[in-house]
């Protein structure tokens, strides 16, 4: 039996130095500071953060290396970093400034050997793909452009792809629930978790604790991710780890 | 001052930020014979074995020199592993082999495709185990705990069962200096403690306080050994 604890990341969208969160990647409203949001987090017991700088693959802007700078001070902890990563430079920046990881949507979906270049020189632990799926039908068709731009790509034949071509995680995110509170969407994160053999981290719909529970039972997730839920003050991730503790499922108390 | 050995493999960065976290002195030594002033040595380290060869006979015989007027070397992830005889990950490249032992792959698993029913706007959702998935993934990334077979130095103060954070394809058997154990379907050396010589293969620099606690452990037998260095050897 494994020992390894399921992971609660914590996400900061971060536009123009502040941390936001919109409703389905619309509507965005102010969140705050993130490295004060990070230093909570972490006094919390948060594995993990993300800063994805939701703007920067529509401006064309890198993610900001004095706010990944900010949060790394704040937190001994791994960061990953996403957002307008298109090159390898843009990489190597967001390294420098203090990312564990780098998370590539849009520049992977247009050039998946940059995956595979930043795994040789990174090692395969340092690079994310992110996947933003929506369900179409019957079909899990993947989106890109921060969820604008529908590919012909299907989420379960992109993330074999991502890992077969030296991603070390996916970060897999329902279109449909991001931001709705209503859940994740169990049965897209079972059918990519179950697909590879690399980590698999759910995000979009966290809402309640119950939903963290269904993610990492009938999801199959080996990490889940949420922004609102936290930001707002509405749920610490101390309480949600002593219920997911006492659910049976293994976390870092 | 601690040399943090730099031989290209990945990025140093949150190591130097959690050096400075605990008031560590620290260089990067840019010749192998700068480690004449080394009051201690971290070789650090992600991504693969292979890169380890970058630590050539020059730099072996410097740290040799170092171990050999007490001064204490500490790996870190891919730092703990070259501490071995080597790793199946790269066979012609041998290790420091101050460590008896070869590091291998861990080995995961993958259930057959057809247990998963095909989605479907209402599809059969798979159960799930109480609990979560049954799938021992490779690389092992995440938070695991520590099981200590002995008291050690580096553990000094540190829980039982404490949670740090490892992401690693490959590791280090148990052997006699095996000074922490984590199971990832198999029980493997989380970190090692023999005399001068450590290493562990989690990240302390990204395990929050746990991690910054056995990296201040370090750091004390470092100033330890340096207000007592061995006798009958001259020191420099």
């Amino acid at each position: 039996m494994t020992g390894l604890s399921k992971r609660i990341i914590a996400c900061l969208d971060v536009r123009d130095g502040q941390v936001v969160k919109g409703v389905n990647f619309a509507g965005l409203r102010e969140a705050g500071d993130p490295a004060a949001l990070a230093r909570r987090y972490n006094v919390e017991g948060i594995d993990e953060i993300v800063i994805l700088d939701i703007t920067a693959t529509l401006e064309a802007r890198q993610a900001r290396a004095h706010t990944i700078g900010a949060v790394a001070r704040e937190i001994f902890l791994p960061l990953c970093v996403g957002g307008g990563i298109r090159t390898e430079e843009d990489a190597a920046a967001a390294v420098d400034a203090g990312a564990d990881k780098v998370s590539l949507n849009t520049a992977a979906l247009q050039n998946p050997g940059l995956i595979t270049t930043l795994a040789r020189r990174y090692g395969s632990q340092a690079v994310v793909v992110a996947i933003d799926a929506k369900r179409q039908g019957g079909r899990l068709a993947v989106y890109g452009r921060s969820g604008q731009a529908e590919t012909a790509r299907d989420a379960v034949g992109w993330a074999r792809e991502a890992t077969d071509r030296g991603a070390g995680e996916i970060l897999l995110t329902s279109i449909d629930r991001d931001g709705t509170k209503s859940g994740f969407d169990c049965e897209l994160t079972a059918a990519v978790s179950s697909a590879v053999n690399i980590p698999v981290i759910a995000s979009g719909g966290a809402g309640s604790f119950e939903h963290f529970a269904e993610v990492f039972t009938a999801g199959r997730a080996d990490a889940a991710l949420a922004a609102s839920i936290f930001h707002f003050n509405e749920h610490s991730v101390e309480h949600l780890k002593q219920f997911l503790a006492t659910r049976g499922v293994p976390v870092r108390l | 001052m601690i040399a943090l050995v730099d031989y290209g493999a990945g990025n140093l960065t949150s190591v130097r930020k959690a050096l400075t976290a605990i008031d560590a002195r620290f260089w990067t030594p840019s010749a192998p014979r700068e480690l004449d002033r080394a009051a201690g040595i971290i070789v650090p380290g992600v991504g693969h074995f292979s890169t380890t060869a970058s630590l050539d006979d020059e730099w072996r015989e410097a740290i040799r020199a170092a171990l050999a007027r007490g001064v204490p070397l500490f790996g870190i992830c891919v730092g703990l592993q070259w501490l071995f005889d080597g790793s199946s990950e790269a066979d012609g490249v041998p290790g420091f082999g101050v460590v008896s032992g070869t590091c291998r792959l861990l080995k995961g698993n993958q259930p057959p495709a057809s247990e998963y029913p095909p989605l479907g706007e209402s599809g059969p959702v798979w159960k799930g185990t109480e609990t979560g998935s049954p799938l021992l993934k490779v690389p092992h990334v995440g938070w695991n705990s520590l099981r200590f077979p002995r008291p050690s130095r580096l553990f000094s103060g540190v829980p039982d069962g404490t949670q740090v954070y490892f992401t690693h394809s490959y590791a280090a058997p148990l052997v006699p200096a095996s000074a922490a154990v984590t199971t990832h379907g198999v029980a493997f050396s989380s970190a090692i403690e023999d005399g001068l010589v450590a290493g562990v293969q989690f990240h302390p620099e990204k395990s929050g306080n746990a991690g910054l606690r056995i990296l201040r452990n370090w750091l004390e037998g470092v100033h330890q050994h340096q207000s007592a260095p061995p006798s009958g050897e001259a020191h420099p």
